[in-house]
């Protein structure tokens, strides 16, 4: 277990809370993650040895049609101590949850073949998928956007994803947990 | 050659490169470390193939007889994503003036925009393997890959 007095900056304390997250009993079921054993927190690169059980672990899904959108996104997860599943688009992302598959948090992007993000995210919430869904959109009209906010979206950022747009995203995912 | 010599070597060279290559490559070096030592080198090899396999599809999009623009944008849309994801500004912003031109449904304007955006990703291609190929000689003579102020 991760003491929170062994951090001494405010950057690591918005880890922690994600790290107290994953300490609690989240109703889902992180079947494909795997337990790496390890989580490098943010800039400071410390090295804790990963003691949450696999079940509580903080579980990600990555939903874009391109692979290296998909590699970077998942990388920038890893970072911060998540697994992070893909998804080529939209159906997959359905489908995954469908199988019974539960994710804690969803990136997905706006424009995809076969079934876009707006669409995914109507049928996800429409099944009931309480997840944080976070949009990814290119810079661009901001109707869109509006419009896949009103898809059920918790929230909406512009691609390319970074370091720090993934730790703020992480502070509301806890504060939504918790 | 002395690693300190080629450390140097490569930060002027990426220093060099700021016009083709903004902040967001600075994050995925950021993302490289003793765990993932190979990250910046994965990530731009799937850009390479990501990019050779778009430019191939949009080249025979625009021979065809009656061409699908709408086929064409989504490719370059992709294409804008995967260029802005890893930092290649130049080609991001060729991809946003094809666009510009799709929506015209111009197949000139558009075979235009396909050298051009074929052309200023030959560059960065060119200006990322060179810089690959120093971070190779620096640990191949022992050394660290210095990190940037991003």
């Amino acid at each position: 277990m991760v003491a929170p007095s062994s951090f001494g900056n405010k950057e690591d304390h918005q880890i922690v809370g994600c790290l107290h997250m994953g300490h609690l009993h989240l109703p889902t079921t992180h079947t494909n993650c795997h337990n790496n054993g390890k989580m490098v927190i943010g800039s400071s690169k410390k090295v804790v040895a990963n003691q949450l059980d696999e079940e509580k672990r903080v579980c990600a899904l990555v939903v874009d049609d391109d692979p290296l959108v998909r590699k970077l996104h998942q990388m920038f997860l890893n970072r911060q101590g998540l697994d992070a599943d893909v998804a080529e688009n939209g159906k997959e992302a359905v489908d995954l949850f469908a199988s019974g598959m539960n994710y804690d948090l969803v990136l997905m992007d706006m424009e995809m073949p076969v079934m876009d993000g707006p669409k995914a995210t109507r049928e996800l919430r429409a099944m009931g998928v309480t997840s944080m869904i976070v949009g990814v959109t290119g810079r661009g009209v901001e109707a869109d956007k509006a419009a896949f906010m009103a898809a059920g979206l918790d929230d909406c950022i512009d691609k390319p994803l970074n370091g720090g747009a993934i730790i703020a995203m992480l502070d509301e995912l806890a504060k939504k947990v918790l | 050659m002395e690693v300190d010599q080629l450390q140097r070597s490569f930060l002027e060279y990426t220093n060099s490169l700021f016009r083709f290559l903004d902040g967001q490559f600075g994050q995925l070096q950021l993302l490289q470390d003793e765990s993932n030592p190979e990250f910046v080198f994965e990530v731009v090899s799937l850009f390479f193939e990501d990019s050779e396999r778009i430019l191939n599809d949009l080249t025979l999009a625009l021979d065809q007889q009656n061409v699908d623009f709408k086929k064409i944008d989504a490719h370059v849309h992709q294409f804008k994503g995967s260029s802005s994801s890893i930092g290649a500004q130049r080609v991001r912003n060729a991809c946003i003036a094809f666009r510009n031109f799709c929506e015209g449904q111009n197949v000139e304007a558009c075979r235009r925009c396909l050298q051009q955006v074929k052309q200023e990703y030959l560059l960065v291609k060119t200006k990322l393997e060179a810089l690959l190929r120093l971070e190779q000689q620096i640990l191949a003579a022992g050394g660290v890959i210095p990190m940037l102020d991003s």
